[in-house]
This record gives structure tokens, C-alpha cells and sequence, in this order.
């Protein structure tokens, strides 16, 4: 191109072929490119297990048990009335993620939490530490009979999961 | 070449050149003079190179899903074309990619037959060309087992038998291959690391080819040196750059074609069979690329002399630059050779169909006399037609044909803004 043509900048014709052909590029290299990003997400073999049915019916007062689900272990406890009371007489203020043991359960006898300590994932043992719930053995978190955070480096109470009770005897988490 | 003092204009750009020259070498590619007469054919480089990229890319995702286990391989496959998220996508476009890449590269093979383009001084970039598409047909063979049907078992018993074929060591081979006594397991896993490392050393390999290329510069339809950069050559970016985006483009319209409209006409429906190592299919084919080997194969009555006739009819391509002695490189000024050129071209046509026939009857003849034609055009018809051929005039320059006679002074000065 000859330096003495070069007219003022102008939109011209031109301009909009390139704009139109870069917008079209840049949908065309996206849409390539999405399946390679989306195939890492869960398949659909994965999502067929997302939820997990558990009969409960043989579990005692006092004891628990860890099921699986997504791969995560899941503590279903079946709490003591002293247990319960302890949890409910805790003053809130206290705690430093402050919930009601209320909203924690959907039936005050049957405590549903994910068994992974919301510091950096290792999971607790029962019946342990200082607040007669569980004991993070990795760095030290003491939780309380409700599952919150009473002591120690982790900064959330135990995620309780999405469950329903099916029947009596039956709790569907996910 | 263009000569590099290529100087950034950032500061910063010119302290990075300074320690790394990635700039120089951008600008290099940027610059690259290009004859200006190259035509389409030219553009299956850049297809090539695209090819690579996506074969790689989508194995790599494969490889994310896929499991190189005897048991569970067939199953892993499936799991990717129903379960995963766009695993049908993906390993269409990876299975019907190598088809892709070999079209290309048989288009790219033949154009450099048509146009001398392995003449000096030019070899080396043929020759690593050549061991590119050897590399090419191993990675193709072992990603072809790796789904674990009936087509992949048979089809690596039948490979990996060739070499039971060479004498006294030839069963110590086959279990060394095999890592047993048939095809099974440690073949598989195996098969999956070398299929997974090859094309990173095809990458490297392409690298050195364009090296190589960038040395003499490209050759071109009329087959002349150029003086680079000069009247005759324009820059790679933007002509060159365009003008393979836009092939490429039509290219990948093909390439869809068959991954969205008959994404299992290329393959074979036995290859959805689980392996059987007890029931081999009635009738094993390869893939189609490999088909004119396949035929060479079969149409010499004797085993190991059947496997050499097949070895030699890529090793004969490797030596072409000294089997072809005519000093010119194009075919537009060989009327004698441009004729034998599409008589071969028909010749591994027909090779590649009888490869997929039976081998038998008519079939069988007419592969033979199509191997022998192949070997005699190499070996014979190539050495002796370079001495005896009368070539047609070449021109001085590509300008020189379009402005008549030699450049005039008057039309080159009123050129000069266009170039």
C-alpha cells in the first residue's frame, strides 16, 4: 500500500468484514473449544450417583455410621437425649460459626454431616476431643456434638448435606 | 533467508530478545519470503501442522477417560461415546482425524512428487518427511488396537506377525512384542505408551522440518531457484498466512462432513465386536491408508520376502532424490515424466483397492502387476528417464512467463507499489 493514498481513519466497508470474520472466529474457535473444557466435568455415569438411599433401622442410640456418597464419607449419628441437650444448651455466642443445632437437623435424634473437616479435608474421628463429638486428627479441630467447630484451625461447622428421610428407616442423601 | 537484525521496538521486548530470540524468530516466520506463484497445493503444510495440533489435543483427552487394561478397554471406549461429555465429539474427531491427517499427507506427498519438491537441495526436508510418515503409520497402527474390538486384535496379530517372518530371531521378536505368547495385555499397555509419545516426536520432527525447509526456501510450481526475497517471493504473513487459513477452512468442511454425517464410514464395523482371541473375522482390513502396503504384502507368494517387498516400497521413497536423476523439478516441463506421474497415481490407487479386496483370482493378478509397476517406476523407469528426457524451456523467473521476455524496467518500476 502506497504511502501518499492513506485517507483519515473512516469506517469503511472493509473495517466491517474484519470485525464481522474476527466475531465469527472467535465463536467458532469457542464453540471447538468448549468440549474439550466441558468433557472434564462429571459424566453422566458420575451424575447417575449422585444420591445415595441408607437404611438406618439397626442403628442404636449413641452409635453412628460412615456411608458413601459422591465419594465422600457421610456420618449418619443417632444422637443420645444428652447429646442433644448438650447441643442445644450452647450459647451461640461462643461459637465461632455460629448455628442452631435446630437447623442443623430435620429430626433431633438423626444427625446427617459430611465427614470431612472443613479445614483441609481429612476426615474426624468420633467420639472424640474435648466437646464429645468429633476430633480432627490431622491439625487439631475440636467439633461439638452438633458437628460445629468448637476449637481449633478449622474455620466452618461440618457441612451438613441435602437428605431426606424417605421412611423411618430410610435417609436419601443427595 | 531474511537476514536477522530484526530489532523489537518495546524496551522490554528488546531486553527479552536480547536473552531469547523468540522475537527474531517470529519475525522471521513473518517475514519468510514465499514464491508467489504457490498454488493450493501448497497449502497442506499448514493443514498438516493443524492435524497434529487436534490429533494431539483430542488424544490427550482421550487419554483422560480411556483405560489400557485387556478387560476394560472396550468398555472404557464405550464409557467415552455414552457417559462422558462430548466423548462422541471427541473421539470422532481423533478417529476420523487420522484419516484426515493421512489424506493431507498423501496429497502432501504426492504434490512433492509432481513438483521435484525433494530434489536438491532440498532432500533432507523429503527424508525427514519420510521418517515423519513412517512415525505416522506406527502411531496410526497402535491407536487402532488400543479400542480393543475385533478389527484392533486381528488387525495387531496380523502386524506383529509380519516380523515372525525374518529368520531364527523371528518368534523371539514377535513374544518380545508381545510381551507373551499372542497379542494381549502387555501389548495393549504397550501399544497405549508408545501411541501417546510417537506424536510428540512427529511434533519434533515437523519442527526440523520446517527448519530444513526454511534453509533453501519453498520450491515451487514451476520448479526454479529464486532469488529471496526479491519480485518473485511475498512475505508469509499475510498472503501465505490467508491464503492457508482459507484452505484450511475448506479443508475442515471435509473434515466435518465425516465427523458429524458418517463418522464409522472410514473405520470397520467388526472394531464395535469386543476382542475374541478364539474367532478371527472373515475378512481383515487395514485401515484404508495402509491398504496399497497391505496389497504389496499379499501379492508375493513367499512370507518373508512378502515383508521386505513391503518395507522396501516405503524405504525406495527415502533414496527417491538419487533415484530420480533429472535435474529439472517440475513436471509443468517434463512431458514424459507428468504422464508417468498420474500413471503412478492410479497405480497405488489401484494398489489401495486391491488391498481391500480378496486376495484371490483376478484380484491377486492385478495386484501383482500393480507392485511390480510400482517398484519398476521407481527403479527403473525414474534413473533412466532423468538422462533420456527432452524438458521444455524453463523460464528465467515466475514474473518473467506473465510480463513476456524478461522483466522490463518500465512494468517492475510501475509494480513496485504493489510488491
Amino acid at each position: 500500500m502506497s504511502e501518499e493514498k492513506k485517507p483519515e481513519k473512516k469506517v469503511q466497508r472493509r473495517d466491517f468484514i474484519f470485525t464481522a470474520s474476527y466475531a465469527l472466529g472467535a465463536v467458532g474457535v469457542g464453540a471447538a473449544v468448549w468440549p474439550l473444557i466441558d468433557q472434564m466435568n462429571p459424566d453422566r455415569s458420575v451424575k447417575a450417583l449422585a444420591s445415595t438411599e441408607v437404611d438406618v433401622s439397626s442403628l442404636e442410640p449413641g452409635k453412628s455410621i460412615t456411608v458413601l456418597w459422591r465419594g465422600k464419607p457421610v456420618f449418619i449419628k443417632r444422637r443420645t437425649q444428652e447429646e442433644i441437650q448438650e447441643a442445644r444448651n450452647v450459647n451461640l455466642d461462643e461459637l465461632p460459626h455460629p448455628e442452631k443445632d435446630e437447623d442443623r437437623t430435620k429430626n433431633p435424634e438423626w444427625l446427617v454431616m459430611l465427614g470431612i473437616c472443613t479445614h483441609l479435608g481429612c476426615v474426624p474421628l468420633g467420639d472424640k476431643g474435648e466437646y464429645n463429638g468429633w476430633f480432627c486428627p490431622c491439625h487439631g479441630s475440636h467439633y461439638d456434638t452438633s458437628g460445629r467447630i468448637r476449637k481449633g484451625p478449622a474455620p466452618t461447622n461440618l457441612e451438613v448435606p441435602k437428605y431426606e428421610f424417605v421412611n423411618s428407616n430410610t435417609i436419601k442423601i443427595g | 533467508m531474511s537476514d536477522h537484525n530484526y530489532v523489537p521496538s518495546s524496551k522490554l521486548g528488546k531486553w527479552f530478545n536480547d536473552r531469547l530470540p523468540l522475537l527474531t524468530l517470529a519475525d522471521h516466520l513473518k517475514q519468510y519470503p514465499t514464491p508467489k506463484n504457490l498454488n493450493y497445493w501448497w497449502t497442506f503444510g499448514g493443514i498438516l501442522t493443524f492435524c497434529l495440533i487436534t490429533q494431539i489435543i483430542t488424544g490427550i483427552v482421550l487419554g483422560m477417560h480411556y483405560v489400557a487394561h485387556a478387560d476394560l478397554a472396550f468398555d472404557s471406549v464405550e464409557h467415552i461415546m455414552r457417559d462422558v461429555n462430548y466423548g462422541w465429539l471427541i473421539r470422532y474427531v481423533h478417529a476420523n482425524g487420522a484419516s484426515m491427517f493421512f489424506l493431507a499427507v498423501y496429497i502432501h506427498i504426492f504434490r512433492s512428487l509432481y513438483y521435484g519438491s525433494y530434489k536438491a537441495p532440498r532432500e533432507v526436508i523429503w527424508i525427514i518427511g519420510m521418517i515423519i510418515y513412517l512415525l505416522m503409520m506406527m502411531t496410526a497402527f497402535m491407536g487402532y488396537v488400543l479400542p480393543w474390538g475385533q478389527m484392533s486384535f486381528w488387525g495387531a496379530t496380523v502386524i506383529t506377525n509380519l516380523f515372525s517372518a525374518v529368520p531364527f530371531f523371528g518368534e523371539g521378536i514377535t513374544n518380545w512384542l508381545w510381551g507373551g505368547y499372542s497379542v494381549d495385555n502387555p501389548t495393549l499397555t504397550r501399544f497405549f505408551s508408545l501411541h501417546y509419545l510417537l506424536p510428540f516426536l512427529i511434533l519434533g520432527l515437523v519442527i526440523l522440518h520446517i527448519w530444513a525447509l526454511h534453509v533453501p526456501g519453498n520450491n515451487n510450481p514451476i520448479g526454479i531457484d529464486l532469488k529471496k526475497p526479491s519480485k518473485d517471493t511475498v512475505p508469509f504473513h499475510p498472503y501465505i498466512v490467508i491464503k492457508d487459513l482459507f484452505a484450511l477452512l475448506l479443508f475442515l468442511i471435509v473434515f466435518a462432513f465425516f465427523v458429524f454425517y458418517s463418522p464409522n464410514i472410514l473405520g470397520h464395523s467388526d472394531n464395535y465386536i469386543e476382542a475374541n482371541p478364539l474367532v478371527t473375522p472373515a475378512h481383515i482390513v487395514p485401515e484404508w491408508y495402509l491398504l496399497p502396503f497391505y496389497a504389496i504384502l499379499r501379492s508375493v507368494p513367499d512370507k518373508l520376502l512378502g515383508v521386505i517387498a513391503m518395507f522396501a516400497s516405503i524405504f525406495i521413497l527415502v533414496i527417491l532424490p538419487w533415484l530420480d536423476t533429472s535435474k529439472v523439478r517440475s513436471a509443468i516441463f517434463r512431458p514424459i515424466y507428468k504422464q508417468l506421474y498420474w500413471i503412478l497415481v492410479l497405480d497405488v490407487l489401484i494398489l489401495g483397492y486391491m488391498g481391500a479386496m480378496p486376495a484371490e483370482g483376478i484380484y491377486l493378478l492385478i495386484a501383482r502387476v500393480a507392485t511390480v509397476y510400482y517398484f519398476v517406476h521407481f527403479l527403473v523407469i525414474l534413473p533412466l528417464l532423468g538422462k533420456r528426457e527432452k524438458t521444455l524451456s524453463i523460464p528465467v523467473s515466475i514474473t518473467e512467463p506473465v510480463l513476456g521476455g524478461s522483466p522490463s524496467p518500465e512494468a517492475v518500476r510501475e509494480r513496485k507499489e504493489f510488491s
